[in-house]
């Protein structure tokens, strides 16, 4: 498995994201209160809102545009709502960020 | 033309047979009413919550004098009946004589007073109207008063409970073995009398009085036992008797009541009567449900139409807060009879049910009495029960499939189900008074009288709306803010400055939250709070922020933002639209809008180009507008009498210097405001949340206007003479509405909870609480007016808009 660096832990707001572009569309790199990371798709399935601008609690976001609210662990909607966001791996390393480079490998589908 | 009916008495009973008489037929009747207490009708079951102090007497008044005097009632109030004479048909007043042609007995009971020696002393008094609910809060007024109630019924104990609210030193004194042993069977009056206990009233059962003492007051009762309770008031509530004195007087057929016949008529023909005087086939009545059928027939047959009173089993509730109790039918053990009991001593849960032939005819609940009214409906169907005897206990939620929910209970209801039982309202009615456009409880209320009574019933017709109307009906109930916590907005607003929550950590901790962040609902509002209450002690997080807050743009459908600038007082300059045109252009803004807010919108900005349009605008003169925030926004302004010919004053000046001190503030929700130079109203300030119309002699400032969702016009908050004192009281709201209103209420549904009363007292009234207002706004400012589009588009924030890595170049290599 091979991995890009795309930055530091601390480029990431506590409790916030950054996206991360790619030829497929934006990645959103999210930031927990616990310094956890994770790495899904940008686009809510929903009406496309951009999940790096939600607001994050606990390991969720909640979508700006529609409140639709998505585990960062899963990829899957919560509550009532239905749906899934790709998630990608990511890990810190001496306060790098390292993405799972097969994101640049990943097509369409 | 009309013919003459005299009422005697302006109960609750009479009451109704005037509203019904005057809605089928108003011309029918010249009426006048007769009441020896000095007012006219109220709502007398409700006095015991006016003694406890959870309402006023004013909430409680059914008939006000606008009432009489809308339907042309002749009120004589305060004045006694001294004569009736029959034969020629008249009336004889203190102040002189009256004809009829009808005549209405209406003159209710007497409180019963046992013949004990002291029984006359002062301090001794009895619970029947308002000066005995005065005389017992007035009593109350004074530290370490105590109090001996004779009587542990219905009556007798709301009394004691009531005084006891008031801090009086209560002690209850009934002859039986327990307490309300008419409505109650031994095990329940020992729940209940266990409850009043709880609450600190002294209970002493199988107690009989021998005499009260005192030297020219009350000073204490003794019992037949000797012991004596030392008392400065005495309050007597062993029951009532039917007040005949009237009627034996002119010799109508009275036995313990007047007698009437089922049409209602006395033994006279012209004479009707109505209430707790009557006695209907040997039964007296003391409860309101029976009171109002009767009105109901009365009207009829002072109509000439036939009707007939059917004399139905009534409920009881106790009206104390916390004892919840509910009685209905017969339950004396008897041969043929059976029990079902539940008992849960633990919760103080009791439950009885008396059956016989099949058939509930009597059940008594303590302690959760949710299911009352569903049994109630058993009694009075006489409905078989053997199909469901052995779940019949645990309620219809075990009966039939129904679900445990109350909602489903309620939903599940027949149509011809009692909801109101003092008013006699089904459910069909309500329904009905819903489809018909009654969509609140205050406006069922007004249609259906559905808990105008008694209100034990306000959560049932709650219940009825929100299954009728679906998702349009918001339930009133406090609500938690969120699943993170079940505390209302409310309570966490009042602890987080009573407990000098400073962090959202101490938030999360001191008020046990059950998740470690909060949520998107909870953790802006929290956000809010903390900044508005401790705007020095605080720091604000954006993370905790809706990204319009935090990216200071509107986000749109498409991700991309809008960006509006701000115009004070909606004015602009070429240089600032050339500003305008020019980011316009270097930006690519496809759609370019001006807002009713009298300013520029550039919508369609991509999120990475955000900082650099702010520099831009920043370095021709202008700072954000705040076209995102929960806070202040516009100021909306006409030309006032710099140009205009009908100007007054400097409206556009006075707009200007609102904004400049206001901007930048958040607050509960969006907080927009409007300064009109004259009465026309051309910026439009009567629909704003705050809004100044400028008249000659100065300013009008209304408040709590509404113009989205809901239209309201708004109210008055007060008029200045200067700009200064304007600008003074406008700041003075606008910081009460910020420590005080709930998150995402605007001023105007904020208003309508605390009452614009308050508001005034605060702001308008106490001069010195409105100038430490303005201090606290002015020292939240001195953290919080800065421009946030200059602090983003500094050096080391601006990258934090673009991403953090670009891996389409890198794929590209």
């Amino acid at each position: 498995m091979s991995w890009i660096d795309i930055g530091t832990l601390d480029d990431i707001p506590l409790r916030g994201a950054r996206i991360v572009k790619t030829k497929l569309g934006c990645i959103a790199v999210f930031r927990t209160a616990e310094d956890e990371v994770f790495a899904t798709s940008d686009k809510c399935p929903h009406k496309g809102g951009p999940l790096s601008e939600g607001i994050v609690h606990g390991k969720s976001v909640t979508c700006p545009l529609h409140n639709w609210v998505f585990s960062l662990e899963s990829g899957e909607a919560q509550g009532a709502d239905v749906g899934q966001i790709e998630t990608y791996a990511i890990r810190i390393e001496a306060g790098r960020l390292l993405l799972d480079a097969a994101v640049m490998e990943r097509t369409a589908a | 033309m009309s013919k003459k009916l005299v009422v005697i008495g302006a109960g609750m009973a009479s009451g109704r047979v005037l509203e019904h008489l005057i809605e089928a037929d108003a011309d029918a009747y010249d009426v006048t009413l007769f009441n020896a207490e000095p007012r006219g009708n109220y709502n007398r079951i409700m006095l015991s919550p006016v003694l406890s102090g959870e309402k006023s007497f004013d909430e409680i008044v059914t008939h006000d004098a606008d009432w009489y005097e809308e339907n042309g009632v002749a009120c004589r109030f305060g004045e006694r009946v001294v004569h009736i004479d029959r034969e020629r048909k008249v009336v004889v007043g203190e102040q002189g004589e009256v004809s009829y042609d009808k005549l209405l007995f209406g003159t209710g009971s007497a409180p019963f007073i046992i013949p004990v020696p002291g029984k006359d002393l002062p301090g001794v008094i009895t619970y029947r109207d308002l000066e005995d609910t005065n005389a017992m809060i007035e009593a109350s007024g004074m530290p370490g008063q105590k109090a001996v109630v004779i009587g542990g019924g219905l009556l007798g104990l709301e009394a004691a409970a009531g005084m006891r609210l008031r801090g009086m030193d209560v002690t209850v004194v009934h002859l039986m073995g327990h307490l309300m042993e008419r409505q109650l069977d031994e095990a329940a009056g020992y729940l209940l009398r266990r409850s009043l206990e709880d609450k600190g009233i002294t209970i002493k059962c199988q107690a009989s009085t021998q005499e009260i003492f005192g030297e020219g007051k009350v000073e204490g009762v003794r019992l037949e036992t000797g012991e004596v309770i030392p008392a400065d008031l005495v309050c007597m509530a062993v029951g009532i008797r039917p007040e005949v004195t009237l009627a034996q007087a002119c010799a109508l057929d009275v036995e313990r009541g007047i007698v009437v016949s089922d049409a209602m008529e006395t033994s006279d023909p012209d004479i009707v009567a109505v209430g707790e005087c009557v006695q209907h086939r040997g039964a007296l009545f003391g409860l309101v449900a029976p009171l109002y059928d009767q009105a109901k027939v009365v009207a009829k047959t002072l109509l000439d139409e036939a009707a007939e009173f059917q004399n139905k089993e009534v409920a009881t509730k106790l009206k104390v807060t916390g004892c919840d109790l509910f009685s209905a039918g017969d339950f004396a053990e008897g041969d043929g009879r059976e029990d079902i009991v539940f008992r849960d001593p633990a919760r103080g849960v009791y439950k009885r049910l008396v059956l016989e032939n099949d058939r509930l005819i009597g059940a008594v609940m303590y302690g959760d009495t949710a299911d009352g009214n569903w049994f109630f409906g058993l009694i009075k169907d006489k409905t078989d029960i053997s199909e469901m005897r052995e779940t019949l206990i645990f309620g219809p939620a075990y009966q039939g499939g129904d679900s445990l929910d109350p909602m489903a209970a309620v939903a599940a209801l027949p149509l011809d189900a009692e909801i109101c039982g003092c008013n006699g309202v089904s459910k069909g009615q309500i329904v009905e008074a819903i489809q018909a456009g009654s969509t609140d409880l205050a406006a069922i209320k007004a249609t259906t009288k559905a808990s105008a009574s008694c209100g034990t019933c306000t959560g049932l017709v709650e219940q009825v709306l929100a299954t009728t109307l679906g998702d349009d009906f918001v339930m009133p109930a406090p609500a938690s803010i969120c699943g993170c916590t079940d505390l209302t907005h409310e309570d966490v607003r009042r602890l987080i400055k009573s407990k000098e929550l400073k962090s959202q950590e101490a938030v999360w901790q001191e008020l046990g939250w059950k998740t470690r962040n909060g949520c998107h609902v909870c953790r802006p509002a929290i956000n809010y709070y903390l900044l508005a209450d401790w705007p020095v002690e605080y720091q604000d997080d954006p993370q905790s922020r809706f990204v319009n807050e935090r990216r200071h743009a509107n986000i749109q459908k498409d991700g991309t933002y809008s960006v509006v600038p701000r115009m004070w007082g909606g004015m602009t300059t070429p240089d600032e639209l050339r500003a305008i045109a020019d980011a316009a252009d270097k930006y690519n803004v496809p759609t370019v809008h001006v807002t009713g807010g009298q300013r520029i919108d550039l919508l369609g900005v991509k999120g990475e180009d955000l900082p650099a349009i702010w520099a831009d605008l920043n370095a021709a003169g202008m700072v954000s507008g705040h076209a995102y925030a929960k806070g202040l926004r516009t100021v909306k302004t006409c030309v006032g009498k710099d140009h205009c010919r009908f100007g007054t004053q400097d409206s556009t000046g006075l707009g200007i210097k609102l904004e400049e001190k206001l901007w930048g503030s958040w607050a509960p929700h969006k907080v927009k405001l409007a300064v009109s130079g004259c009465p026309r109203n051309c910026a439009e300030a009567t629909c704003k949340d705050i809004g100044v119309v400028c008249v000659d002699s100065g300013f009008q400032i209304g408040v709590a206007g509404a113009a989205g969702m809901d239209v309201k016009e708004t109210e008055r908050l007060m008029d200045c003479s200067t700009q200064e004192e304007t600008i003074e009281v406008v700041t003075a709201f606008m910081q009460l509405y910020r420590e005080n209103g709930k998150y995402l209420d605007r001023p105007y549904k904020w208003v309508a909870k605390v009452g614009l009363d308050w508001v005034k007292e605060q702001v308008v009234e106490d001069v010195e609480n409105r100038k430490a207002l303005v201090e606290r706004f002015e020292l939240s400012q001195s953290i919080y007016q800065k421009d946030p589009w200059a602090e983003l588009a500094k050096k080391d924030e601006a990258p934090k808009f673009a991403p953090l890595a670009n891996l389409t170049l890198e794929a590209a290599e």
